[in-house]
Formats: structure tokens, sequence, C-alpha cells
């Protein structure tokens, strides 16, 4: 099992929300960042790669069930966004890694 | 079960905001004890209407209203109104502007993810007065 714990910890990934990582389990992956393409298609459990780091995207995150948000290429995510993750109890990580190199990881994390 | 009817505004040009009525009648359902399934398809349909009407028209009110066998959604707003129904529910065409486009929205997908997730769609648009969009969502 992945945990969204496991892929910060194994990726290196900084936590930007919330302090305590939940265990919730990472089933899937999504890349995409045309929000209504997104919330179209992403599954439930998802951890979802993105360079959109806006309020909107958190909205799009809750309602399509994702395990996580991952900000790749060091995306920023603006304070409203942070304040919503936070009050809605979305996980939301950050790294340097392109989209293509996360989801190589996830991958290969699922695959254990 | 007596029929629980909601209500929201949402505000135009305010898209911070656009989302709080669909979190809140996901809420409602989550509460309520309804499939998963079923809720997430409500909320997305639902949010995608909040995302046009602040795209596309200045606001507008959703009513919602749960019976023991069906949800019930309407979308209203005061717009401009769909010129081209058929045109706005091919996927991929889209008419919004380029800044909302820089927030990740106008995919060109919002009127086809809303029937995609509701069970019956009825489009009531009429040039320079507005536009009405009711949804259900069967148990």
């Amino acid at each position: 099992m992945l945990t969204v714990k496991d892929l910060q910890q194994k990726g290196n990934m900084k936590v930007l929300c919330p302090d305590v990582l939940p265990d919730r389990e990472i089933t899937g992956c999504y890349c995409g960042d045309l929000l209504s393409w997104v919330m179209s298609r992403a599954s439930e459990g998802d951890a979802w790669l993105t360079v959109m780091g806006n309020i909107n995207a958190v909205g799009v995150a809750v309602l399509a069930d994702c395990a996580c948000i991952v900000l790749t290429e060091n995306a920023a995510f603006d304070d409203n966004a942070l304040q919503r993750a936070k009050e809605n109890g979305v996980a939301v990580l950050q790294t340097e890694k392109n989209s293509f190199e996360t989801a190589v990881l996830v991958s290969e994390l699922l695959k254990g | 079960m007596e029929n629980i009817k909601l209500h929201y505004d949402v505000d135009s040009n305010d898209f911070s905001c656009a989302g709080e009525a669909s979190g809140k009648i996901k809420k409602a359902l989550k509460d309520l004890g309804f499939d998963a399934s079923l809720i997430r398809n409500v909320a997305i349909a639902v949010y995608e209407g909040e995302i046009n009407m602040v795209i596309h028209a200045e606001g507008g009110v959703i009513d919602a209203e749960i019976s023991p066998e069906k949800v019930t959604v309407v979308l209203k707003d005061k717009g401009p109104g769909i010129p081209d129904i058929e045109q706005a529910m091919t996927e991929g065409f889209s008419t919004a502007p380029e800044n909302v486009r820089a927030l990740g929205f106008g995919a060109g997908m919002g009127l086809p993810n809303i029937k995609k997730y509701s069970d019956t769609m009825h489009i009531d648009t009429e040039i320079g007065v507005g536009t009405t969009i009711t949804l259900t969502f069967n148990f």
C-alpha cells in the first residue's frame, strides 16, 4: 500500500499542507492542469500532479476526492489556496521534479 | 422522508467562492448517508454550474431538492444566454476569456461534464435574459 506520507518521504517532497500527513492510501495517479478536465477524469484516491496551485485546484481535489495534490516543478501554491486546503483537509505536496518524472515515481511506488 | 431543499447564491466574478455551493451540497448528501458515487456526480455537476455562472453570467442561484427518489438541481442565472446549445455542448468548445483560462478553466468541458454526471439535463436559455439548467440525479 502506498500512502501520501510514503510518497512524500520516498519522493523527498515538501509538505505544504497539512502539518501531519494523513495515512490516506494513493490508489492511482492523474496529471493535468485544466480543472474541468481533471475533475471529470481523475479518480478517487489519485495523486493529482499539477502546476495549478490556486484555490480552485483545491476545490477540484475535494470534489474529485483525490488523495493529494502534488505541485510539480515547484509550482506556487497561493495563500488563498493554502487556507482552503487547510479548511478541507487536503494534503498538498511540492516537488522540483516535473509531472512526467513524478508520475514515473508514483507508478514505481504503486507497483511496490 | 420530507423533501430537503437547499438554496445557494453564487457571486459574480468571484472564483474564490466558486465551489462553496457544490461543497455544501456534497456535505449535505454525505451527512444524509448517500452513495459516494452519487455525491461525486452531483458535486461535479454543480461545481461546473457554479463556474459557468461566474465566468459567463453575473452569478446566479442554485436550488437543490432531495427527495426519496432523486436529487433535483436547478442552476439559474441572468447571464447573456447560450446562442448555440449544440455547440456549447461540444467538448473543447469554449468562449471563456484568456484570464479565466489562466486559472485552469475554460477547457470547454463545463456543460459536457454537467450532462455526463447527471441523469437528465434540461437547458432553458434566452439571449439577453438568462439560462436555467435543470438536472436530476436518480438513486
